[in-house]
């Protein structure tokens, strides 16, 4: 699988993807935001950090950067991209997911633990979990309050886009497990055809005992696992 | 040239957690405070001396890049 990592001047999380794919026996490669091209990619990975420094809006100056137009358009042809945290941002700036990434609701920058549900398990990027599995996967963000009008919401509900929510450690969905006062405690969506991702936790953190947890690991065995069938199938 | 200054706000329906803790500062100090939004302020000088066109650029600066409509409102005035 060819994996593309893009790097935005202030991304700061695109080491761990790569380090992460590559314990996963891949060889990801860097796209750096002035290139103008993804073509040959099978997946696009936006990484966290603070591209552009969040100057105006997190995301906002990074969805003009000259690789994304590009990004655009292999997203909008069906092309597996997968926003982490800023990437995440970047997503919604561009408009490939709806809503939008506001202040923590406390005002803090967050940085830890955190317990997600698995909402949706029949994705390119989740079908190694089951849903309602409890998972823990790192937070670390200053805004990740996931924010949508109602209409916005049913239709996530409806098309079934919600992902993952913030938990407490039992698995409820209350205000004591959303680190930042997302709506719904959404912490990951995708579009209506499920070949976008975004989420604010950071599963590449997540992928390796030695460095606290393996519980990300599932995402990358999924994505593995569909382009694995994907082939088999000449799809 | 004409100056643009643009002011760039959260839409009401969204919460301020910003402006809510400083609408609380102002009100443990005493001060007769019913609420604080925050926003943003920016000035942009056009090289475009056209009054028309300015107007027609500004809006979609703020559109595209400026503002996010989705959680905020913009306006301008111009002047010069």
């Amino acid at each position: 699988m060819k994996i593309g990592i893009v790097r935005f001047p202030g991304s700061n999380c695109e080491v761990d993807c790569f380090e992460a794919w590559k314990v996963m026996g891949e060889k990801p490669e860097m796209i750096w935001h002035q290139e103008t091209s993804v073509q040959g990619y099978d997946l696009i990975v936006l990484p966290g950090g603070f591209s552009y420094g969040d100057y105006l809006r997190t995301g906002a100056i990074a969805r003009f950067s000259p690789i994304m137009e590009d990004v655009i358009r292999f997203a909008e042809n069906g092309g597996l991209v997968w926003g982490i945290c800023n990437g995440f941002q970047i997503l919604t700036e561009c408009g490939l997911l709806p809503g939008a990434l506001l202040r923590n609701r406390d005002l803090h920058f967050i940085c830890g633990p955190q317990y997600l549900r698995v909402e949706h398990d029949n994705l390119p990027f989740t079908n190694q979990y089951k849903k309602g599995d409890i998972i823990q996967i790192p937070v670390n963000h200053g805004e990740g309050n996931y924010t949508i009008d109602d209409k916005g919401l049913n239709e996530l509900k409806a098309n079934n886009q919600i992902v993952f929510r913030y938990v407490t450690a039992k698995g409820e969905v209350n205000d004591t497990g959303s680190p930042n006062g997302s709506r719904d405690n959404i912490a990951g969506i995708v579009n209506k055809e499920g070949n976008i991702l975004g989420m604010m936790p950071h599963p590449e953190r997540v992928v390796e005992e030695i460095i606290g947890g393996t519980d990300g690991q599932g995402m990358f065995l999924s994505i593995l696992k569909h382009w694995e069938r994907r082939m088999k199938h000449g799809a | 040239m004409i100056k643009a200054t643009v002011t760039v706000t959260l839409k009401n329906s969204i919460l301020d957690p910003q402006g809510s803790a400083v609408e609380k500062a102002l009100r443990s100090m005493d001060y007769p405070v019913e609420s604080v939004r925050i926003g943003k302020f920016m000035e942009v000088n056009l090289s475009e001396d056209d009054k028309n066109k300015a107007e027609e650029i500004m809006h979609e600066i703020c559109r595209k890049l400026l503002s996010n409509p989705v959680i905020e409102d913009y306006s301008f005035e111009l002047e010069g």
